[in-house]
Order: structure tokens, then C-alpha cells, then sequence
């Protein structure tokens, strides 16, 4: 039995002899110190952890009434829409929750880029973060066929029939993932265990190692500033605040407002303009009638636009499957010192900027039906979405950046209620250099 | 892409067609509130609709309840199959496999329809038939062209033939721009579309019975988001007064 180092007594002293209980609150929670001052971006990351628990309960209930089972998956659905108790709420609140999941992960990760924080010492962060994304995509790949409607039916087509692209392997392997020649029932009921199980334990056990990662190296913030370098005798950062109660009841304002929009769709707007729900996937799968235009659901299309801009199909996938594996090397890839978009060149900020928008455009083109003009604006903007990472290294490298100051905010951080009132320390002598030379 | 798409397009026989006919869609003048224009749907969807389309996820007795009709009353005049119970879906006796050798696909199940093609297409759909001497059922469709289906409500629409004009866009071919009526129906235009409109208003409400219960129970729901909020946001100013 450990000895219990937390001064406890009572339960939780008999707790903490056996558990680090108390241990973990304060590392986590109540002595994880947090930088004061998160704008509205930095709500994210709570965000999808609100997400991720709503499509975790929602999906259980679900799974006590839908039938894996290629005769009987579209009328389940239908069946929990009408005939389950409050179903209808529950289902709802997945298919939102799915699209709300990749908008609040696209944002959290646009945050990350804002204000560097992909960069040292949160490399790690970034990298667990992005096999969180990988894992995501390939969640809502394989819950999108449970519904077995058209989209879902010949969207999985589509997609798997990508790896026959593969030179030598490619028809074994997409023999392999399908478990039939064309996507059918045996294929439903594999995509089914992987969407139930398999990736969602993989999903909790990397949202964990986010965490651990992020609190083992503190959070950043818009001023790009790392506020562990300047600590109290007690080692506590002199610009940290805890986490709890001052996040705790920050993000509670923030998650309210997030389930108000979320909730509003749920009830006046489920089908997002098609875009949430997609018209033909009301149409029950049908392996002889194929779509007059097939497209992914929107959070693949900006990846998907790139695919299509490419007349050849293997450097097409190789296109795509690099549009996504470049943001591993983000960290690498940026050389600028400099955290925060506040303090860093014009050039980071129009190539950030024009990322941006490719993106955007490249998503809009990627759910339209091909034609020419789409495909040249797709292969332009396609253009734009890899210099901004291959070219980075280079313009990166000298870039005329704002001195950084020392320290969080000009002002004295007095918190009461988490130990001793903290001594003022004056703004550091370089930063009043710097400012001066502004 | 474009090969890939190909590819599978080819590599899978295609049998029906669906939609596309680039005509142009009617606003469909429909109000799911409005109960009355629903019974008069169901009565026209069981009668005209039901002798090839089923709305297998709809249950009479669910029907009923939202319509505000009586069981028994929807027992005695909208159930027409034998040995069908209030609690049962409404399905149909048509076997699938014939239906196909009759029509060329199957008539498909009409449960969700109004999500899958939107109500404006349904409306434009009910409304296009025409006279069309190379089909088998002598009638084409604006909204739907090569459609299997036959004009099941002639009796009330009569014949129609299209007028075509060039299209602004292609000298080389024609498009239908209206409808001349051929030999009247037992309703006059408007009471048709109000027919029309009727039947899709009743498919709007069967393609999601709970919407206006999803409506009524949101506004409760934001209501306690206000609160919730009402109560978060002075307790984080008051947490927050401490940090500056």
C-alpha cells in the first residue's frame, strides 16, 4: 500500500492510500494551471469532449435498437424514428452530433494553428491529436453505411473501391475490407462491430494520451506564451489560474452556448440542408441503382475535391491521403520560433488565410457534381492547399516576427482561493526593450 | 475521379433512373399543421396510392392519432387490405417481384419519399403527366421523363399534352414549358393541385410523423438552455472577478 502523501483523511484518505484520487484532481483539475487568458477559440477542445460523450450515449441507445443486418438496417432506423421512445431525439442527436463533432474539431484544430500550438514542447499533443482526427474520420466512415441508404451504400463503394488504386495489392485488399465483391451484408456487419467497439476504444484510449500529453506540458494560449517559465517558490506558475473552478465554470457558459446551437438544429433543422442528413440516404440501398452524383458527407469533401482534381486515380488517393498526412508534420514543418499568430509575419498570416479558404472552397466543390469550371477551381485552390505546407520550411524560415512578451498580461494575476495571494512581478526588462523598439 | 466513377457506373447494371428531368419544380403549397388537408392526403394516398405503394413504417393507429381520426373510423375507411389490424403498418399485398416484371422496378415504398425528393418535386411530379405514345402506360412525366408509372389519377387530373418551346440555352432542342389539357378530369385545375398538394402534405407529415412534436419540445429545450445560461454566466463573472 502506498502511503497516503495528499494529507487526507476519512474515505478519501482510505482512497488515497489505494487509488491516486486526490492525486488526480489536482493534477487535472484543481492545481492544473491554466493560462487566464482563452479567447473563444480555446473552447474547442472541451467541446469535443462534450461531443464525443453525446455520440457515445446516443450510440448506445441506438445500438439497442438498430439491426446490423443489410434486410433490416434501413427499417431499424426508420423504426427507431417511430416506433422507440424518444428515439427520434436520440437518433437526431447522433447524426448532429457527428457533423457538430468535425466542425468542433476543425475549429479546435484551426486554434491549434492560430496560435502554434502544435509547436515545441506540444509536438506530441499535436501528433496524438492528429491519430484522434485519423480515428474520427474512420469512425464516421463506418457508422455512415449503418443507415444503408443510397449514400451510405455507394459512398462506402466509393471509398473502398480508393484502395484498389493501390498498385499490386489493390483488388485483395478492397476484397479484404468489403469481406464480399461488392459492399453487402457481410460488409454492414464488420462496419458495424469496427464503428461499435473497435474504434471508439481507440478513440477514449487517444483522447487520454491527449490530456496526459497537454497537462504534462501546459496549455498554450493566444499569446503564444509558455507561462511555466515563470513559477513561484512553490513551482506553481505566477500567470496560471487552476483549472477548477475558473475553466470549470468559464467552460460551462461556453458549453451552454454550444448546446443551444447544437439543440436548435436538433429540432428545427436535423437534416443541416441536406448536409447532415443527405436527401438520397432516405432512399434504402440499392446495389443495382447507382446515384446520379455520389459525394461524401461534407467533412470529406474538401479531401474529396482533391481526389477528383486528379485525372489519374492512384496519384488521386496518393493526393488526398498526403492532404491529411502533411498536418502530421506541422510541427516540423514551421520553423518560425514564434507561437501566436499575433506576434508572427504578414507572410504566416495571408498563407494561414488563403489555407483557410482553399479549404472552405475545396469543401464546397467536393460536394457539387463535377463539371469543368469545379474542377479547375478545385485543382487551383488544390494548389494553394499543398504550398501552404511544402512551402512552409521556406517561408517560415526568416519571417519578420513581433517581439513576444515575457510574461501573459501586463497587470499583477492576484488569485484568491488557490493558496497565497501572488507578488507582483514586474514586466520583464526585455519586454519594456522590445516594446520600446515597437 | 471521373474513370473511377465510370467505372462503377458501368460495372453495375442500371436498371431504373430516378429524377432529373430538368424541368422546372412548383413550390409545393403544403402546411403539415393543417389536419384537414392531411385526411383529405391519406384518403386520396390510401385510394389511388396504396394499390402499388405501401408506407410500411406507418402505423394506422399512429395515423389515426395524429389526424385526429377516430380507430374505428380509420378502421372501417382507410384500411382496405383484409385482416389488417389498427397496429399494423401500412403495407400492401402486391408481391415485389411481379410488381418489377409489371412495371419495370419495383414501386417503391413511399414511407420517406418526401425526404429522400422534397416535397416540390412530388408536387411537380403529381401534376406532369402527359400524353406519350412511346410509353407503355401512354403517359411520360416532366419531373420524372421514362417513368414506369402510370397516371394513376386521370380520373381527376383528365389528359394532358405538353407544350414545347426551344430552349433559350440550345436551339437544337425543345423543352416543355406547360400543359394543355386534353380531356378534363372530373376536378377543374386548381382543385386538382389542391388535390396534389393534399397527397404531399400527407406525405410530408408520414416521412417524419414526429416533426411537430420535435418543434413543440425544442422551444422547451432552448428555453432551459436560456435559463441554464442565466444561471453559468453570473457565476463565471463572479468566479472570474478575482483574475484580471
Amino acid at each position: 500500500m502506498m502511503a497516503n502523501t495528499q494529507g487526507t483523511t476519512g474515505l478519501r484518505g482510505w482512497i488515497d492510500e489505494r487509488f491516486p484520487l486526490t492525486q488526480l484532481w489536482r493534477e487535472h483539475l484543481g492545481e492544473y494551471f491554466a493560462p487566464p487568458n482563452f479567447n473563444f477559440m480555446f473552447i474547442f477542445g472541451v467541446l469535443s469532449l462534450v461531443v464525443l460523450v453525446n455520440q457515445l450515449v446516443t450510440g448506445l441507445w441506438l445500438t439497442m435498437n438498430y439491426k446490423p443486418s443489410a434486410a433490416e438496417a434501413f427499417a431499424s432506423v426508420e423504426y427507431i424514428m417511430r416506433d422507440v421512445d424518444w428515439g427520434w431525439l436520440i437518433r437526431y442527436m447522433h447524426s448532429t452530433g457527428a457533423s457538430a463533432f468535425f466542425i468542433v474539431v476543425y475549429l479546435h484544430m484551426f486554434r491549434g494553428l492560430m496560435y502554434g500550438s502544435y509547436k515545441k514542447p506540444r509536438e506530441l499533443v499535436w501528433l496524438i491529436g492528429m491519430l484522434i482526427f485519423l480515428s474520427l474520420m474512420a469512425e464516421s466512415f463506418f457508422g455512415y453505411l449503418l443507415p444503408w441508404g443510397q449514400m451510405s451504400y455507394w459512398g462506402a463503394q466509393v471509398i473502398i473501391s480508393l484502395f484498389g488504386a493501390i498498385p499490386g495489392i489493390g483488388d485483395d485488399l478492397t476484397l479484404w475490407i468489403r469481406g464480399d465483391y461488392v459492399v453487402s451484408d457481410v460488409t454492414l456487419n464488420r462496419f458495424f462491430a469496427l464503428h461499435v467497439v473497435a474504434i471508439p476504444i481507440a478513440l477514449l484510449g487517444l483522447v487520454v494520451a491527449h490530456v496526459i500529453a497537454l497537462h504534462h506540458v501546459g496549455s498554450n494560449n493566444p499569446e503564444g506564451i509558455e507561462i511555466k517559465k515563470y513559477v513561484d517558490e512553490h513551482g506553481k506558475p505566477l500567470d496560471g489560474i487552476p483549472f477548477h473552478p475558473y475553466y470549470t465554470v468559464k467552460d460551462l457558459v461556453g458549453i451552454v452556448i454550444f448546446l443551444f446551437i447544437f439543440a436548435f438544429v436538433v429540432f428545427y433543422w436535423p437534416d443541416g440542408g441536406g448536409y447532415f442528413l443527405e436527401h438520397p440516404n432516405f432512399e434504402p440501398a440499392n446495389p443495382l441503382k447507382t446515384p446520379e452524383h455520389i459525394a461524401p458527407v461534407w467533412y470529406f469533401t474538401p479531401y474529396y475535391a482533391i481526389l477528383r482534381a486528379i485525372p489519374d486515380k492512384l496519384t488521386g488517393v496518393i493526393a488526398m491521403g498526403l492532404s491529411i498526412v502533411l498536418l502530421f508534420f506541422l510541427p516540423w514543418l514551421d520553423r518560425c520560433p514564434v507561437k501566436s499568430i499575433r506576434y508572427r509575419g504578414v507572410t504566416w498570416k495571408i498563407a494561414l488565410m488563403l489555407f483557410a479558404i482553399s479549404f472552405v472552397v475545396l469543401g464546397y466543390v467536393g460536394a457539387k457534381p463535377p463539371n469543368d469550371t469545379l474542377t479547375f477551381i478545385a485543382r487551383c485552390f488544390g494548389i494553394i492547399y499543398f504550398a501552404f505546407f511544402l512551402g512552409m520550411p521556406f517561408y517560415t524560415r526568416n519571417e519578420k516576427t513581433k517581439p513576444v512578451p515575457e510574461r501573459v498580461s501586463f497587470q499583477t494575476v492576484t488569485v484568491q482561493g488557490a493558496g497565497e495571494a501572488k507578488s507582483a512581478v514586474p514586466f520583464g526588462e526585455v519586454d519594456k526593450a522590445r516594446m520600446s523598439a515597437q | 475521379m471521373k474513370k473511377l466513377l465510370m467505372t462503377l457506373f458501368l460495372s453495375v447494371p442500371c436498371l431504373a433512373y430516378a429524377a432529373g428531368g430538368g424541368y422546372h419544380l412548383d413550390h409545393a403549397p403544403i402546411d403539415v399543421t393543417d389536419k384537414n388537408s392531411l385526411q383529405r392526403g391519406a384518403k386520396l394516398f390510401v385510394n389511388y396510392c396504396m394499390g402499388c405503394h405501401s408506407a410500411q413504417f406507418e402505423r394506422y393507429n399512429r395515423l389515426a392519432r395524429d389526424l385526429g381520426l377516430p380507430e374505428k373510423l380509420v378502421q372501417e375507411n382507410l384500411i382496405l387490405t383484409a385482416g389488417t389490424k389498427i397496429g399494423d403498418t401500412m403495407k400492401i399485398a402486391m408481391p415485389t417481384n411481379q410488381a418489377k416484371e409489371w412495371f419495370g422496378a419495383a414501386p417503391p415504398d413511399l414511407s420517406v419519399i418526401a425526404r429522400a425528393r422534397g416535397t416540390d418535386y412530388l408536387y411537380t411530379y403529381l401534376r406532369t403527366f402527359y400524353l406519350d405514345d412511346s410509353r407503355p402506360w401512354g403517359v411520360n412525366n416532366a419531373a420524372f421523363p421514362s417513368v414506369g408509372m402510370p397516371h394513376v389519377l386521370w380520373q381527376l387530373q383528365g389528359w394532358q399534352k405538353p407544350i414545347y418551346e426551344t430552349d433559350p440555352h440550345d436551339a437544337n432542342r425543345q423543352v416543355i414549358t406547360g400543359f394543355e389539357l386534353v380531356q378534363p378530369g372530373s376536378m377543374t385545375v386548381p382543385e386538382f393541385d389542391r388535390a396534389a398538394a393534399d397527397l404531399v402534405n400527407f406525405l410530408s407529415y408520414v416521412a417524419e410523423p414526429i416533426q411537430l412534436e420535435r418543434k413543440r419540445v425544442g422551444i422547451w429545450v432552448l428555453l432551459y438552455l436560456v435559463l441554464c445560461f442565466a444561471v453559468f454566466y453570473p457565476l463565471k463573472k463572479e468566479y472570474w472577478k478575482d483574475v484580471h
